[in-house]
C-alpha cells in the first residue's frame, strides 16, 4: 500500500482493472480485443475532476493569481465544485457556488461538508437565472478569482501530466483511450500525451445526448464550444442517448460489480462499439476508458432501477453527466 | 427506405413543429439540401455561407459526429439515422460559466464604471 504526505498527495495514481466479462469475445484464433477501466472514483472526492481542480489551483498559486484567504467563484453544482472546495479548504481559500435552487440535495450537503458557501439563484430561471447570479456576483467581487474549467489550460495539462503517463505505464499495449465530452479537459490532456507516445492511438470522445428539455429552448447562436477543446486530438466522437447510458452503467455493476454515474454508461457504450469494431476488423485493441464517478451521488435519481422506459424518464430534463 | 432526421426543439419552426422528418441523398450535403426543398430556409441555419457546417451545431450519422466522417461530405445509406444538436458543453453550467467570465473580465476592465454605478444608487 502507499503511504502520502496529505489528501492532496494522493490524487490521482488510480488502477486500471481489466473488465474479462465485458470484454467482447473473439473467434479462436483472432487477436484479443480487451477492455480496461480506469478507476477515477478512486479519486480523494470520488471524481475525476480532483486532478484539474488541483492543477488549477496550483497554477493560479503559481502565477499570483491566489494567494492566502482568497476567495474561489465557480458557477457549479456539479464534481468540479466538490473538488475544488476540497482543495480549498486544504490550501486555504473560499469557494462560493453558485448554482440553482433546484439541485439535488445529496449535491448541497456534500458541497456544504466541504466547506463551499452556495449562492442559490431562483429555480424558475433555470440555468439562464444562474447565469444572471453569477454574472451579477463576479460585477460586484472583481477580486474573486474564477477558475473556469472550459477555459483553463490547467485544466488540460492535468491529464496531459497524470492521467495520461499512468495510462501508457499501466498499459503499454493500448489502442483507444475513450472518455466523456464536457470541458474536454481529459480527452485533451490525455489524448495529446498519448497521441505523441503511441502510434495509431483512437481518442474516442462519448458526448452525452440528454433529453430534449435541456436544448429545448436554446438558440443555435448561444451554443457553446469550450475553449480548450481542439478537433484535431479527437479520433471520433460519439453521442450517446440517456437509454444507453442508463442500461451501460447498469450492466457494468451487474457485469463486473462497477458502480459507476451515468456519464460512465456513456463512456463504455463508446467503448464497447469501438472494441466490437475491432473483432469484426479482426484487429488487436485494448481499449482504456474512464470511470469518471461512483454511482452515490445519483441514486436519488431512481435510475438504478425499473424499466429502462422508468429510468430515462426519471433523468429527462436533468444533466445526467 | 429513407434517411431519418432528428430535428432539435428550436428548428421545428422549420418543419411543421415535427420532431422526425425523412430524407434522401448519399451525403450529409446532399441530405440537407434535400431537406431544404421541402423545409426552406432549414440547411441556411445549419451551413455557413462558407460551405461549413456551422460551429455550434453538432449532427450526427448513427451517434458518430459528422465532423469526424468527413462533414458535408460524410457518406449515408438508406436506414441511417441523423441527429441534429445545438452544441453544448458538460451541461448547462458550461453556458453559466462562460458568460459569468466574460462578465468577469468586463467588469474587472470596467471596475471604475461598476463603481461610479454603485455609489449612484
Amino acid at each position: 500500500m502507499a503511504r502520502y504526505d496529505s489528501l492532496l498527495d494522493a490524487c490521482g495514481g488510480t488502477p486500471l482493472v481489466g473488465l474479462p466479462r465485458l470484454s467482447p469475445t473473439v473467434p479462436e484464433g483472432a487477436p484479443p480485443v480487451r477492455l480496461w477501466a480506469k478507476l477515477e472514483d478512486r479519486n480523494p472526492t470520488g471524481s475525476i475532476k480532483d486532478r484539474a481542480a488541483l492543477f488549477m489551483v496550483r497554477a493560479a498559486e503559481q502565477a499570483g493569481r491566489l494567494r492566502p484567504g482568497d476567495t474561489i467563484l465557480e458557477p457549479t453544482s456539479g464534481n468540479t465544485g466538490i473538488s475544488l472546495a476540497m482543495v480549498a479548504k486544504l490550501r486555504g481559500y473560499r469557494l462560493v457556488c453558485v448554482m440553482p435552487e433546484n439541485v439535488s440535495t445529496e449535491r448541497v450537503q456534500l458541497l456544504r461538508m466541504y466547506g463551499a458557501e452556495i449562492i442559490f439563484s431562483p429555480a424558475a430561471g433555470g440555468s439562464n437565472q444562474a447565469v444572471a447570479t453569477a454574472k451579477q456576483i463576479a460585477a460586484e467581487h472583481p477580486d474573486w478569482v474564477m477558475l473556469f474549467q472550459y477555459g483553463n489550460e490547467a485544466n488540460a495539462r492535468a491529464h496531459y501530466e497524470t492521467t495520461g503517463p499512468e495510462l501508457l505505464h499501466d498499459l503499454p499495449t493500448i489502442t483507444h483511450f475513450v472518455a466523456g465530452l464536457g470541458t474536454t479537459g481529459t480527452l485533451m490532456g490525455t489524448g495529446r500525451y498519448l497521441r505523441e507516445k503511441v502510434d495509431g492511438i483512437q481518442v474516442v470522445a462519448a458526448e452525452p445526448r440528454y433529453g430534449e428539455l435541456v436544448y429545448g429552448l436554446r438558440n443555435i447562436d448561444e451554443g457553446y464550444v469550450p475553449e480548450l477543446y481542439d478537433a484535431t486530438v479527437l479520433s471520433r466522437r460519439f453521442s450517446v442517448g440517456t437509454r444507453d447510458a442508463v442500461l451501460r452503467t447498469r450492466q457494468l455493476v451487474e457485469v463486473e460489480g462497477i458502480f459507476a454515474g451515468f456519464s460512465t454508461g456513456a463512456i463504455l457504450h463508446a467503448a464497447l462499439a469501438v472494441a466490437h469494431e475491432a473483432v469484426r476488423d479482426g484487429r488487436r485493441a485494448d481499449v482504456a476508458f474512464v470511470i469518471a464517478d461512483g454511482g452515490w451521488k445519483y441514486l436519488s435519481t431512481g435510475a438504478y432501477g425499473g424499466t429502462l422506459a422508468d429510468a430515462e424518464n426519471a433523468l429527462e430534463g436533468q444533466l445526467w453527466a | 427506405m429513407a434517411i431519418e432526421v432528428r430535428i432539435p426543439t428550436i428548428l421545428r419552426s422549420y418543419t411543421g413543429g415535427a420532431k422526425v422528418v425523412e430524407g434522401a441523398g448519399d451525403t450529409l450535403g446532399d441530405l440537407l439540401t434535400d431537406l431544404d426543398s421541402r423545409h426552406a430556409g432549414l440547411k441556411a441555419r445549419l451551413v455557413t455561407d462558407a460551405g461549413a457546417l456551422h460551429r455550434f451545431v453538432n449532427v450526427y450519422v448513427n451517434d458518430e459526429d459528422v465532423r469526424f466522417l468527413g462533414a458535408l461530405d460524410a457518406k449515408l445509406n438508406d436506414g441511417d439515422s441523423v441527429t441534429i444538436l445545438p452544441a453544448v458543453a458538460g451541461g448547462a453550467f458550461g453556458f453559466a460559466a462562460a458568460a459569468a467570465l466574460s462578465q468577469h473580465r468586463a467588469s474587472v476592465a470596467g471596475r471604475v464604471a461598476h463603481d461610479a454605478a454603485v455609489a449612484a444608487h
